[in-house]
């Protein structure tokens, strides 16, 4: 048989993916996540002088909840049901980060998780500080600001 | 109202990245980077902003909002000083996330162990 | 040639035999519906070790400990060692070994590394090279994740492709003493690759390779599967195990009710396991747990063993290569 025709027979063979469920538990639980962030948000607000503060300080939260919920090995069984509802808040980065830390700290502090910590998340901050500069450079461009 | 307005859209973007995993068939990386890159061109076109207002936290705590945050920083920078604020913004809003995320994780990493 | 038969399948007419063995696995397949088939059931999966790979090294130190009290043999008895895992460089079976005086040869097949190891000590024995040979194997699901996928606590979603490494080793004694079945062919394979490059779904990239083993072992021996009371590959999977059904279906082999499948079984319908388990130590605890005391109870009197194994690397699936596969195939009767 040529890989042409085996490949296409593993296509017509595989398990359908439960899509309208697993739609239905991210939006369940990214939301919860996200609504329980509205109420950090709403207390740093009354704390902080800028909005950006604010903000800085919610996101700060979040990932602190993120990394408790994975240091309690609890975070990895949420994203089974949840799938992109524990993976696309900010709560997903920090478990990224814990996890990598907290796996690859027995080859050591330095060469172990001091190198590898990022190794999950390094993507999403390289990426979105690329993008970030591309589109700044282009409006402050655009603005007249440089 | 405001947290009903969070759940709502927190959850439709989440049920967004699930479904173009589930059918584009790729990676989770690779949605997580689709999603940071798009909420830095949303903030570039005047468009995020004003919808984080709206949302609140339901636009700040996806991923979408870092990539977000990270050219409102850059681009604030800019206005202050020049062409160097392309690069002193970039951790402006999310400087304290990331320095947070490297010190609990850390913390923790030392009194847990993988479960499992 | 007389220990040969067809293009690729070994007859060993001396008649070497599994005379002693040793089952070690980890709580979740403790759990699970064969857990009275293995000899030991761990109480957690650390071993008190301090890290996973430690314990996994302890897990193989023990099992080749408990076969040598078995057998009533020594170490310095032995003529060789054979042993692999799924670790790079093959550490585990290297530190394993290291505490034991004898030649060590350390073998790679993936998840398919018992039954070659299982081939070549019949060959050894067979060529009078040798007249005690250890075999032995050893996985952790722990040490497999950090190398092949992911840090444990990660938030993945896994699919129903997905398998699960299972934790465990296994070792056995091939000899000439009058007791434990037969090791009567071997048919080694070659690599299969059909360009599959989706690493959550191995069961599919190595279904091919059992088929043209399969394949290749019924033409040598002029046996059909009906020949067999169990045809037990090793880790194929719910997925793996539908595409060789399909692949045998579209070219008319009957028996296939005789196929059962080692990752499919290990794990029972209440444990989320995706496609069921996978990991060097399934087909070797497997089969010489279950297959071994169907054996002996008489519940099947001659089982064809193919273990399949997916030759891919972390590098190489991010390097964009496809899954490279192979399936060895041994047969034990009673």
């Amino acid at each position: 048989m040529q890989p042409k025709e085996y490949q296409q027979l593993v296509q017509e063979n595989l398990p359908p993916r439960p899509i309208a469920k697993n739609m239905l538990w991210a939006f369940f639980v990214g939301g919860l996540i996200c609504a329980l962030g509205q109420v950090v948000l709403n207390i740093a607000k009354s704390f902080e002088r800028t909005k950006n503060e604010a903000a800085a300080v919610t996101l700060a939260a979040m990932i602190l909840l993120g990394t408790i919920l994975t240091a309690l090995g609890v975070y990895d069984e949420i994203a089974e049901k949840a799938g992109a509802g524990a993976a696309v808040p900010i709560t997903g980065f920090a478990n990224t980060v814990t996890s990598a830390a907290m796996d690859f700290r027995r080859e050591g502090f330095l060469l172990g998780m001091g190198a590898k910590m990022f190794v999950i998340a390094g993507p999403v901050i390289v990426y979105g500080i690329l993008s970030g500069f591309v589109v700044a450079l282009i409006k402050s461009l655009v603005l007249g600001l440089l | 109202m405001q947290y009903l307005i969070a759940f709502l859209v927190g959850g439709a973007i989440c049920a967004t990245a699930q479904l173009i995993f589930d059918t584009a068939k790729c990676s989770s990386a690779h949605v997580l980077v689709g999603l940071v890159c798009l909420g830095a061109v949303l903030n570039g076109l005047g468009l995020y902003e004003p919808f984080q207002e709206f949302a609140g936290a339901g636009a700040l705590i996806p991923v979408v909002g870092f990539g977000s945050s990270i050219t409102t920083g850059m681009i604030a920078e800019v206005k202050r000083l020049g062409w160097e604020g392309l690069f002193t913004g970039a951790f402006e809003i999310t400087g304290l996330g990331l320095a947070a995320s490297v010190v609990f994780s850390a913390i923790f990493a030392l009194i847990s162990k993988p479960h499992r | 040639m007389s220990n040969r038969i067809g293009r690729r399948t070994l007859v060993f007419s001396k008649g070497p035999r599994i005379t002693s063995r040793y089952t070690l696995v980890g709580p979740r397949e403790g759990r699970g519906p064969h857990a009275l088939d293995f000899h030991e059931i761990m109480g957690d999966d650390t071993l008190g070790q301090k890290t996973a790979e430690k314990t996994e090294r302890l897990m193989l130190e023990i099992a080749i400990a408990k076969t040598l009290e078995q057998h009533g043999t020594e170490v310095h008895d032995l003529q060789f060692l054979i042993a692999g895992d799924l670790l790079n460089q093959i550490t585990t079976s290297n530190l394993a070994a290291s505490t034991h005086a004898v030649p060590f040869i350390g073998i790679y097949g993936a998840c398919s590394t018992f039954a070659e190891a299982l081939g070549l000590a019949a060959v050894l024995l067979q060529g009078d090279f040798a007249d005690q040979v250890m075999v032995g194997t050893a996985s952790h699901y722990q040490t497999a994740e950090r190398q092949f996928r992911y840090p444990i606590e990660l938030n993945v979603q896994h699919l129903a492709t997905n398998q699960v490494t299972v934790t465990g080793a296994a070792a056995a004694i091939l000899s000439f003493a009058d007791r434990g079945p037969h090791l009567t062919h071997a048919t080694f394979g070659q690599v299969v690759d059909m360009g599959l490059k989706d690493p959550q779904d191995m069961g599919s990239a190595m279904a091919p390779a059992a088929f043209q083993t399969i394949k290749d072992h019924l033409a040598d021996t002029g046996r059909s599967l009906e020949d067999y009371d169990i045809v037990f590959t090793g880790d194929l999977g719910k997925q793996g195990s539908k595409m060789l059904r399909v692949l045998l279906e579209r070219e008319n082999y009957t028996g296939l009710e005789r196929l059962q499948d080692g990752g499919s079984r290990i794990f029972g319908p209440g444990q989320a396991v995706g496609a069921g388990g996978s990991g060097a130590a399934c087909i070797a605890v497997m089969t010489l747990g279950y297959i071994l005391n169907c054996l002996e109870s008489a519940k099947a009197k001659r089982v064809l063993v193919v273990a399949t194994g997916a030759l891919l690397s972390a590098l190489t699936v991010l390097q964009g290569e496809s899954i490279p596969c192979i399936a060895h195939a041994v047969v034990l009767e009673q």
